[in-house]
């Protein structure tokens, strides 16, 4: 106990792989609880493959959790571990290159049968034949060390005993850098303990057998401690983008005064948001399951019509389906919310890998004129501010929001300061109640500033009115077909959604010293990757500003005056150059293109080396 | 409130009530005036008012509906009205919430949203006027045009053997199901009271004639004036229909219906609340062609619990059990940790 020294670090990133059934996201967000405890900052990366159980030691069924925590402000779960935890050769082979030379490699030496290297592709063991020499291995017997810590616990099957052996790892790793393991301990009882027992029992003392090993075996000559990073005082609990978005829903709920109604059908990787608000039912959220996702659009649709706040999730697959209703949402002028978490496509794509393809499908995948404001949210925690804004430009402009998520953002996780709920934004809309012409009540009658009409809901006497997606005729809403008309309701609906300009923040700009020469532009997801990318290239003394996007439609007003100031700008996406193409388009700026579609988040050393390239240039 | 928005209040309106500044836009002799008229004349006696009544649409001639009755009304999307006015009925209970379709719109386009607003028992009540033809794009063959219909889209004759609508939403776990003709007001506004009071998803096939591009298919039961060919559905009654009603339904051992003589032994008494639907599908199996005579009336009417009462009823017990929401307990549920 205590008795091996001590050293010092002030960043790591360990990486958990082993295949699906090996319980990896389980032990990640284990070890992510241990250590937001210790007021760490963190940033987590899951990475699984959409099948949910692919074939045992396949390379395919291979499951990863990244974790970065440090005791200063961190923005990325890291581009490389310095620790890499595999559970089987199918792990070791698909995750050992993202190890630098040196790292720390911890396998489970029991899981290196013949069988499974050979299912892994290997024609030798790589623990004998000395390719894994430039790491510092660790081949441990985790399994049957854990089967051996457990032969006391009754009740509890060989197999069942095997499967602990993630719990055994996450106990080293807990005792390698001074986490607690009793919230684990905590949770295993919680999970197990009602139903089975003696399965908690074992995982607990897979635990801590593990946790003992670490003390006494000669294989780790040191323990690491990582202090607690500076954070704004505060209370803090660590969040996916996912629940934060589902959360910020509640609140704009909350906010807005309207009852919560969600449309949705199950998809990777927006599910859990489904799932999350499912149990929400105490604030009068209503989840309907549709049979489609033109249904889930379309009933929430019906129930912005009856003063509902309406909103449908999805990711693109199943956003593409929406597009009709959207349509239908812009010619009825109602508020709606449509959030796409986005993942790699086209088509099927992966499902569970990020990307940012859907960018200008989201602003432009429909038919006619039909403008749409776009929110996109930067960080797992800010997922929740970003669903309060979607929400209060859809109610306040009356118009359908979309909302950009990505599966990095949606199943990642950081600590969040929790804001208090009195200095939220009031998000309050008013619906009519009485004739706005005369004794006549005229549904496109506009508010001359924000150009919204009102919105008058069944039930209300005296304001029975028809809307449709035939062209509306200017103030009435009467079906008209009329040239001028058409025209002037076309450009109306686009200087409506223009107008937001004006009632949403200038872009801001990050450029310490004001005499960068290069500018990088992003949005959404990325911005943990290039902020660290920018805080690099300033480390290594050059100079680089940097612009983050959270509203996409329309720009912020100051957009093209920013992108003008700066000599060079660098626009890094996960895609092969969308809002590139959008602000050559619309600022005549010849920007460049930084432009990765790897399915997983860009790396903060990459981009940095494009951002100095382009400085030096 | 109670059920289906009926309080009473609106006991005073008229039929001039209903009626809106439109200019009605359907060709000369459409079934769906007809169609119109009866409801127009029909609501008053809902008792709900205006503001609480809702029609919503799809696309198609029969969709101009809503324009034409002064409710709250939307003309949505094609085949997506039963998903728009699920999400409308779930969540405000205190509607009387109606979908006007056809033939195309509910059964081609829009069949997944119907098969699935049926069986969810959503508080809606579904009109589907069927003509058997794609009336709005002019004139090609539907999901319920019979088989070899020659149309523009079809010359040599259409190779789809047609939906039988009333089969399909049995099919789909309907609760209430029944026919109307466009011509006959008596008959169709008492279809249209049962659906009213109906609780839950309502759906009634309305023949209607389009006499543009598929006149006189329904000749047969529009002209019947004579009752040869109607065969009246009522509740608790023997099934005859005939000019001295000669004619009679029974079951056949194996579950579907034949014709027979009204003198005859087990002569169908119709029973509309019958839960299990076997019997309200063979009535549904009764058509001109095979049978002699075409069943109009509610074939089934039967209770289960209604979606939008169900969901009411879980977000009372959640806060029964949890107490009302409270924001800031959320946000600070799990794990938490201070920071200075």
């Amino acid at each position: 106990m205590g008795t091996k020294p001590v050293e010092q670090l002030s960043q790591v990133i360990v990486r958990f792989a082993g295949d699906s059934g090996d319980g990896m996201q389980l032990t990640g967000s284990q070890f992510t609880s241990e250590t937001a405890l210790l007021g760490n900052d963190i940033s987590t990366l899951p990475d699984f493959p959409a099948e949910i159980r692919a074939p045992a030691g396949s390379l395919p069924g291979v499951s990863g959790f990244q974790l970065h925590f440090a005791d200063h402000d961190i923005l990325t779960p890291g581009d490389a571990p310095n620790v890499l935890v595999a559970m089987n050769p199918a792990a070791l082979k698909t995750n050992v290159g993202d190890l630098p030379k040196g790292g720390t490699l911890i396998v489970d030496a029991d899981a290196f049968s013949d069988r499974n290297l050979q299912k892994a592709g290997y024609a030798q063991s790589p623990l004998e034949d000395g390719s894994l020499d430039e790491y510092q291995l660790h081949a441990i017997p985790l399994t049957s060390l854990t089967r051996g810590a457990l032969e006391s616990v009754e009740g509890v099957t060989p197999r069942e005993a095997e499967r602990s052996k993630n719990m055994f790892a996450l106990g080293l790793m807990s005792w390698l850098y001074g986490r607690p393991v009793q919230p684990t301990i905590d949770f295993l009882e919680s999970k197990f303990g009602a139903k089975r027992p003696e399965i908690a029992e074992a995982n607990v003392k897979a635990l801590q057998a593990g946790y003992a090993f670490g003390e006494t075996t000669e294989s780790f000559a040191v323990t690491y401690e990582i202090k607690p990073a500076k954070m704004a005082p505060g209370t803090y609990r660590n969040i996916t983008g996912n629940q934060a978005l589902s959360y910020g829903l509640v609140a704009a709920s909350k906010l807005s005064g309207l009852p919560l109604f969600l449309g949705a059908y199950p998809i990777t990787p927006a599910s859990a948001i489904l799932e999350e608000l499912a149990g929400f039912k105490s604030f009068g959220v209503r989840t309907f399951q549709a049979e489609d996702e033109i249904a889930a659009a379309g009933a929430a649709v019906g129930a912005a019509f009856g003063g509902a706040l309406g909103v449908t999730t999805s990711a693109g697959p199943g956003v593409v389906l929406k597009a009709e209703t959207i349509g239908l949402a812009i010619m009825l002028e109602l508020p709606l919310l449509v959030v796409d978490v986005q993942r790699a496509g086209p088509s099927t794509g992966m499902p569970t890998k990020p990307e940012q393809g859907d960018l200008l499908m989201v602003l432009f995948g429909r038919n006619g004129e039909s403008p749409v404001p776009v929110v996109a949210a930067r960080s797992p925690s800010d997922c929740f501010d970003a669903a309060i804004e979607a929400a209060r430009i859809a109610l306040k402009y009356r118009t359908p929001v979309y909302l950009l998520s990505d599966a990095y953002l949606a199943n990642g996780s950081e600590p969040w300061l929790l804001p208090d709920v009195a200095g939220l934004p009031d998000i309050s809309t008013e619906f009519a109640t009485a004739p706005n012409a005369g004794d006549e009540f005229l549904p496109y009658l506009r508010d001359d500033q924000t150009l919204a009409r009102p919105w008058a809901v069944p039930g209300t006497p005296g304001l029975e009115h028809r809307i449709g997606g035939l062209e509306k005729a200017d103030r009435t809403g009467n079906v008209a077909y009329d040239p001028d008309n058409h025209d002037l309701m076309t450009r109306l609906r686009a200087q409506k959604v223009a107008g937001i300009a004006s009632d949403i923040p200038e872009l801001e700009v990050d450029d310490p010293d004001g005499d960068a020469e290069v500018l990088v532009l992003g949005w959404g997801g990325t911005y943990g990757p290039i902020a660290a990318a920018c805080k690099r290239v300033r480390r290594g003394g050059r100079k680089v500003a940097q612009a983050h996007l959270r509203h996409l439609s329309p720009f912020p007003r100051n957009t093209g005056d920013v992108l003008r100031r700066y000599e060079k700008v660098l626009v890094p996406e996960m895609n092969l150059g969308q809002l590139l193409q959008l602000v050559r388009a619309q600022y005549l700026v010849d920007a460049h293109g930084y432009n990765r579609v790897r399915g997983v988040p860009l790396r903060a050393a990459e981009v940095a080396d494009a951002i100095e390239a382009l400085v030096d240039q | 409130m109670s059920e289906n928005g009926h309080d009473g209040h609106g006991a005073a309106l008229t039929a001039k009530d209903f009626r809106t500044d439109q200019e009605v836009r359907w060709c000369p002799g459409c079934g769906d005036y007809a169609i119109l008229a009866a409801m127009q004349s029909f609501m008053p006696e809902l008792g709900i008012e205006r503001e609480r009544t809702v029609f919503i649409s799809g696309i198609g001639c029969a969709a101009r509906f809503p324009y034409y009755m002064n409710t709250y009304g939307m003309h949505s999307i094609h085949g997506r009205a039963p998903a728009i006015a699920t999400g409308l009925a779930t969540s405000r209970p205190d509607l009387s919430v109606w979908v006007v379709t056809g033939d195309g719109d509910a059964l081609s386009i829009g069949g997944n949203h119907l098969i699935h607003a049926l069986r969810r028992n959503v508080n809606v009540k579904i009109l589907l006027f069927n003509n058997r033809i794609y009336g709005l794009t002019k004139g090609q063959y539907s999901p319920t045009s019979e088989l070899g219909k020659v149309t523009k889209s079809t010359p040599m004759g259409s190779l789809d053997w047609p939906f039988n609508p009333l089969s399909l939403a049995i099919g789909a776990e309907a609760t209430f199901v029944g026919r109307a003709i466009d011509t006959d007001k008596a008959g169709m506004t008492a279809v249209l009271r049962a659906a009213a009071a109906h609780k839950g998803s309502a759906f009634v096939e309305i023949f209607q004639n389009c006499p543009i591009f598929n006149d006189d298919a329904f000749d047969y039961v529009r002209d019947d004036k004579e009752g040869v060919n109607r065969i009246r559905l009522e509740h608790g009654e023997p099934i005859t229909w005939g000019k001295d009603g000669e004619n009679a339904l029974r079951q056949r051992r194996n579950g579907s219906i034949e014709v027979c003589g009204a003198g005859e032994e087990n002569v169908l008494t119709h029973d509309e609340t019958r839960d299990e639907p076997t019997l309200a599908f063979a009535l549904s199996r009764v058509t001109q062609a095979t049978h002699g005579g075409t069943p109009v009336g509610v074939f089934r009417d039967i209770e289960r619990p209604v979606y939008d009462e169900l969901m009411a009823e879980q977000l009372e017990t959640a806060v029964a059990k949890r107490g009302a929401g409270d924001l800031t307990e959320l946000l600070h549920s799990g794990e938490t940790w201070v920071v200075g």
